[in-house]
């Protein structure tokens, strides 16, 4: 048996918190990544049991879901919104410019930083936007998603 | 001296340029210089381009300041700040600011003005009476209201609520539910959001009036992922409403009892479509759902379950304690009423504008907007989210209601305007409708799931100058087939943007 990278009484009691309602599957996921930042197998084992869904059920929500992770991230999530009116403030050039300047190309990960696009962060009269560890921030030209960059590697 | 009132919001957009970093330094500065300071989050006015807009009460009257940053705080009250004394980025009195006041807010009046998880600043101005005078009058009369009043679906639909409404009141079951559709997915909208981050209590009091007019106890909130924010004050004024009593069992002790849940979404556009909500409500992955059974009859868990937008909810309870005449009086013919417009993208003054129907672009991107922000001439408007028609100018006169925005090959949606100026790219454009469409699509039917990704193929192949004119008429076919043979409007209006450039951009396809 292998060691597992979470503990599984995490697990339990955000399945507790939610009354062990399969319906609340979706809310669930969310707390396993708030707890352990991504779904380990052997949680989607877990989940199956205790909310008496099949494996096959509770992988296929993790598998639809962009917020599901089936991997580990890095330390810091940027999500870089792609859509319409980003693009129209040059949502394009900024996603290229932190693709090179991060040495990420998006949805991929490092031990540092996951990359990922995402279609709308609402925040379109302010554009482009760009999300980091679930803040939002608006009107990110290159240099400003410079300095919030530096500034994530000074706090860390 | 007594406390001196100071505004800063608590909303996305405000926060995303710094508002949480003015209110820190804020308190920071009034301690430093012994200042009576009270700070209040408000939500926002919705005029984002002026964020972070600061408002001091003096007298009675609150005076803004525009694009205040962390920086200026100390020089803002080394000015006079608390007096409300002159400086460079002062407006003035916020009920004297043009963009502002020329508006007609039916939906978004409390936006800004009231702290939005103080139960009683939202009683104050007429919250809850709406619900108070739907239990006075009885369901029928509510829904009766609802139906004179001409609302319309404004999620995007634009189906008439009160019909809506009937369906599910006539519809016999041991439970029914109301289900408030806030995953607001498309691009160029965030209206939703504002009404939710500064007056969450009003869309509370719609959900209870909807939940009372078709005998439903219980309501949900479907919020996307990427509100966290937003997130964080539902789950807030839900417990301060719940526990002042307006909502829970024998709301204010009459014999009507409604709770909410809030669900979290995540980060699936196609959640947005009023079945694969259910379906994800539901825990399952966001598949669409074929029709019928409406959802009036057979939606939540098979029970009969009202579908509506956030801004259609939020609409209601004005609807009963104001009239719905006044309401319908808005607008015109079969487009009564307002909508929140969402000025977005490349635009100089972005942000909500509620309107009633019947404003054109041109008002909206020229005279409230002010033109493009990068000063360019603007190319075309897309309206109504990823899945609605490029505008190009010279259809800018268009009245924005149902009916002629439907007749140009458009549609309002959501009420999202995205500007874009003369360098854009209008092939890569039409790309991207298809392109999203291939990474959204829930992959139920054949149409949206194949169509899309051959859509991107045939027009690379249109730009690359391969076969020009046969893959044009193939992309046209690829069109008609999406449009009338998809299961919901993802694959079936994908292609409304993609004609619209064929139509009115097409030398951008071989530049």
């Amino acid at each position: 048996m292998t060691e597992k990278s979470f503990d599984p009484d995490i697990v339990s009691q955000i399945v507790a918190r939610h009354s062990g309602r399969a319906e609340l599957l979706l809310q669930v996921l969310h707390g396993v990544m708030d707890a352990i930042g991504w779904i380990p197998d052997d949680v989607i084992r877990q989940l199956a049991n205790e909310l008496n869904l099949s494996r096959a059920d509770v992988h296929g929500v993790v598998s639809y879901y962009d917020d599901f992770r089936t991997s580990p991230p890095g330390k810091h999530v940027i999500k870089v919104c792609q859509a319409e009116a980003c693009q129209a403030m040059g949502a394009r050039e900024l996603g290229q410019h932190i693709e090179r300047s991060l040495g990420v190309a998006m949805h991929e990960s490092t031990t540092e930083i996951t990359l990922q696009p995402v279609y709308c962060l609402g925040n379109c009269a302010c554009s482009p936007a760009v999300m980091i560890d679930n803040k939002t921030y608006g009107k990110v030209t290159l240099q400003r998603f410079d300095e919030l960059v530096e500034s994530l590697a000074g706090g860390r | 001296m007594a406390s001196t009132r100071i505004f800063v919001p608590r909303e996305t957009a405000a926060v995303s340029v710094g508002a949480d970093e003015v209110a820190i330094e804020i308190a920071r500065v009034s301690k430093s210089t012994d200042s009576s300071v009270t700070l209040v989050r408000n939500g926002s006015w919705g005029a984002s381009w002026l964020e972070p807009l600061v408002e001091v009460e003096v007298d009675g009257q609150r005076i803004a300041y525009r694009n205040v940053s962390a920086s200026d705080v100390a020089d803002l009250f080394e000015a006079g700040l608390l007096a409300g004394a002159p400086h460079p980025k002062r407006l003035g009195p916020t009920n004297e600011i043009p963009y502002l006041i020329d508006q007609d807010r039916w939906t978004l009046f409390r936006c800004g003005l009231i702290e939005p998880l103080s139960v009683e600043g939202f009683r104050e101005t007429g919250g809850f009476a709406g619900l108070e005078a739907a239990l006075g009058m009885g369901s029928d009369a509510v829904i009766a209201a609802v139906t004179e009043s001409g609302l319309r679906g404004r999620g995007g639909a634009g189906f008439p609520t009160g019909i809506k409404w009937r369906t599910a009141a006539d519809a016999s079951a041991d439970q029914k539910y109301i289900a408030c559709n806030a995953d607001e997915g498309d691009s160029g909208t965030f209206s939703d959001r504002l009404l939710m981050e500064g007056d969450p209590m009003c869309l509370f009091e719609g959900m209870a009036i909807a939940g009372y007019a078709v005998g439903a106890n219980k309501g949900y909130i479907y919020l996307r992922s990427e509100y966290p924010l937003t997130r964080r004050i539902l789950e807030r004024a839900l417990d301060a409403a719940r526990s002042a009593g307006w909502l829970g069992d024998n709301i204010q002790g009459s014999d009507f009892s409604f709770d909410i849940e809030l669900h979290v979404g995540a980060g699936s556009y196609v959640c947005g479509e009023e079945t694969a909500m259910l379906e994800s409500l539901e825990g399952k992955r966001g598949i669409v759902r074929s029709k019928p059974p409406l959802p009036a009859i057979s939606g939540l868990f098979g029970k009969p379950t009202i579908i509506n937008n956030v801004i259609t909810l939020a609409s209601v309870p004005n609807i009963l304690r104001l009239g719905a005449q006044r309401y319908a009086a808005y607008g015109n013919d079969r487009s009564k009423g307002t909508l929140p417009f969402q000025l977005a993208g490349n635009i100089k003054r972005g942000g909500v504008v509620e309107k009633a129907f019947g404003i054109t672009l041109r008002e909206l991107v020229e005279e409230w907007g002010g033109g493009t922000a990068t000063g360019r001439p603007v190319k075309a408007v897309q309206v109504g989210g990823p899945l609605g028609a490029y505008i190009p100018a010279s259809d800018f006169d268009t009245p924005l209601e149902y009916e002629a925005f439907a007749a140009i090959g458009g549609m309002l949606g959501h009420g999202g305007i995205v500007v874009f100026d003369d360098a854009t790219d209008m092939a890569q454009q039409a790309r991207f409708a298809m392109e999203f469409c291939a990474i959204e699509s829930c992959g139920k039917c054949t149409p949206c799931r194949i169509g899309s990704t051959r859509g991107v193929e045939v027009i690379d192949r249109i730009v690359a100058g391969e076969q020009r004119q046969a893959n044009e008429v193939l992309l046209r076919e690829l069109c008609d087939t999406m449009e009338h043979a998809s299961l919901c409007a993802m694959g079936g209006m994908t292609p409304y943007p993609v004609r619209s450039i064929l139509k009115h951009f097409p030398e951008d396809f071989s530049r």
